[in-house]
């Protein structure tokens, strides 16, 4: 059967035949599961090849780890979901719908992918509420912004993410008064606020003590399975608390995939990080 | 809105702050003008013409600082060409000042007497509806809006910053400057607009006038305080201190800057332009030098002597400057420049934040 769409319409033909569901312009689609398809992603920086048919499906609701020496592409990959970089070969979507080799940065973003890059940075003169406040997903035009005000419902789920973040009782201290691991973790909380789809966190640990490195394990933990996370880290204590599934990274593509356990006893992975 | 925008604008300060502020507006629209018109001159107690025109200006300048102070101190953006905006209001007001000499000038025509002195017949097209004071009005606000709302557009979206933003502004002042430095522009050239008469039907040498254009400057001037004030206290001014933290990350948040700093760019330029018109009628001259480079940089140093990011810090910055160019230009004329240098180089150094930092400082330490 030859089905054509009429050009421009954005919704499918025909809904009673079952053969096509509606289309949502700007709506991530997971109908099927995966709120991220990667597959055979390609990039090369001067026949350096960064990536290398690199392909990966992360489903809604998952917390995953991506591991890998360095150079592995880990950061490379984050470059691509984010459009920061483009692939010269394959395929990224988001959900079911949306090409992401067609969208630019704040697309993305507006699309509901949200990251946190390694250095943590968060605005420092203002108070730790009015961080997220400015975060938080709401009409961010000019007249709008200059009659704002907080409606009841928008302070409760400030209160709500101030909580989560365990910065409940530094709401209106000053945000550069907090320490580095406070910081990493009101960014935290300022990408939540921004309610995204699928959260890219780039070593979110890196620079804590052991005590704050547990309690982002705990945070993150409490976050699986209401949003889709994706944490790149080298601390290997923290990927063992937060790991339910992990992805090992060597050479731009794919080495192992798996539950914790059974990524560390593989052979090759004990070969690519021990050097045996 | 209605329900809203009262106990709003009742927060925007606290008790102290409106008694300050009602104090001030005390002494300066009914205590001093009546102290200048009813008491005496003889008296202990007169207020003479030339404190009255001294404060007057000295209002119309921290005005200016206050609008330097919205772009700069909060938004980040430090603009050494916020004279122009300044000098263009003065003008405009100054063209309908100058159609109100009717034909009591020197040539006795009803043309201004630089227009006669260079021969011309007619006014030019940009002069029609000048003897209109709603139209010149309309000018002052528009005139400046119009040239920071274009030239912060193409600034803004080419993503120009810091530096360069700073010296393309100082040439633009700069160009401004020698274009109306040309006879030939109908502006009077090197000599500008003088010799008014009267505005509104009231005569400009009467002491009432004066008192009246001195209670009206202090009354604009409390209200572009407030509007100020509004606007830094809105999530509107939050978002421009982002800008000035870090513009990159905020646009992660999902913001467009562009917007923003335009609005904060022309807001602040149309608060100079109504200042500049306030300032001619009381000073009685405007001409090129308002828009030299310099001027625009003393501006600057206002704000950075009261204390950026403040508010209140850049009118007391603006008060104090030019309280001491006045006394300084009369008793040692030759050491200003030195001590406003010094001045500059010592508040850098000594008080980043300004005297309003150095009072927060003493405070803290008195606790």
């Amino acid at each position: 059967m030859n089905i054509a769409v009429p050009a421009g319409q954005s919704e499918s033909w025909d809904e009673s035949t079952g053969l096509a569901r509606l289309v949502h312009p700007g709506e991530v689609d997971v109908s099927h599961g995966p709120i991220l398809y990667i597959e055979d992603i390609s990039v090369s920086f001067d026949g350096f090849k960064a990536l290398n048919k690199l392909s990966l499906t992360i489903e809604a609701g998952e917390l995953r780890c991506i591991i890998g020496p360095n150079g592995a592409g880990k950061t490379t990959m984050m470059d691509v979901i984010t459009g920061k970089t483009r692939a010269d070969a394959g395929t990224a979507f988001f959900g079911q719908t949306m090409d992401l080799a067609r969208m630019n940065e704040p697309e993305i973003a507006h699309a509901g992918i949200g990251r946190k890059f390694q250095k943590p940075s968060v605005f420092e003169s203002h108070s730790v509420f009015e961080n997220i406040e400015l975060a938080m997903k709401t009409d961010k035009g000019i007249w709008r912004s200059l009659f704002a005000r907080l409606s009841a419902e928008q302070r409760d789920r400030i209160a709500a993410t101030l909580e989560l973040i365990g910065l409940a009782d530094k709401a209106d201290m000053p945000a550069g008064l907090l320490s580095h691991g406070q910081k990493q973790w009101l960014e935290i909380g300022m990408l939540l606020a921004q309610e995204p789809k699928l959260l890219l966190l780039d070593e979110p640990v890196a620079g804590m003590t052991d005590q704050e490195t547990e309690r982002t394990a705990e945070l993150l933990n409490s976050l699986a399975g209401k949003h889709s996370i994706v944490v790149v880290e080298h601390d290997m204590d923290f990927v063992n608390a937060i790991a339910r599934k992990v992805t090992v990274l060597h050479e731009g593509s794919v080495l192992a995939e798996g539950p914790m356990e059974q990524v560390q006893n593989d052979e090759r992975v004990i070969e690519v990080y021990l050097g045996r | 809105m209605g329900g809203w925008l009262l106990p709003r604008l009742a927060g925007l300060y606290g008790t102290r702050g409106w008694l300050a502020l009602g104090l001030f507006g005390a002494a300066m629209l009914v205590l001093v003008p009546v102290l200048h018109l009813a008491v005496p001159a003889g008296s202990a107690l007169h207020v003479s013409g030339y404190t009255v025109a001294l404060v007057g200006k000295i209002m119309c300048y921290a005005m200016v600082a206050l609008a330097m102070d919205l772009i700069w101190g909060y938004a980040g953006i430090l603009s050494l060409g916020h004279g122009v905006f300044f000098a263009l209001g003065g003008y405009a007001m100054g063209m309908y000042l100058m159609r109100m000499i009717g034909t009591e000038g020197q040539s006795q025509s009803t043309l201004p007497d630089f227009m006669v002195f260079l021969d011309w017949k007619e006014l030019p097209w940009y002069w029609a509806g000048t003897d209109m004071l709603w139209y010149a009005l309309l000018l002052v606000v528009l005139v400046p809006g119009l040239l920071a709302f274009v030239f912060g557009w193409f600034a803004f979206r080419s993503r120009i910053k810091g530096v360069y933003f700073s010296i393309i502004t100082q040439a633009m002042t700069f160009a401004f400057m020698l274009l109306f430095f040309r006879n030939e522009t109908g502006f009077g050239g090197n000599n500008g607009f003088t010799d008014f008469k009267r505005i509104a039907g009231f005569a400009l040498a009467d002491p009432y006038t004066r008192a009246g254009l001195f209670a009206l400057t202090a009354a604009v001037l409390m209200l572009a305080l407030l509007a100020c004030r509004f606007i830094v206290t809105s999530k509107l001014g939050r978002v421009l201190m982002a800008i000035r933290d870090g513009e990159s990350r905020l646009m992660f948040c999902g913001y467009n800057p562009l917007g923003y700093k335009l609005f904060a760019w022309t807001f602040s330029a149309v608060l100079c332009g109504i200042a500049g018109a306030l300032y001619v009628p009381q000073v009685g001259i405007i001409n090129p030098s308002e828009m030299s480079p310099g001027n625009s940089i003393e501006i600057a140093i206002w704000a950075a002597v009261g204390g950026r990011g403040t508010l209140i810090g850049p009118l007391l910055g603006a008060a104090i400057v030019n309280g001491a160019k006045s006394w300084f230009t009369v008793a040692v004329p030759e050491y200003w420049l030195y001590f406003l240098g010094l001045l500059f180089i010592g508040v850098t150094l000594f008080m980043p934040a300004g005297v309003v930092g150095l009072m927060r400082q003493v405070k803290a330490r008195l606790k």
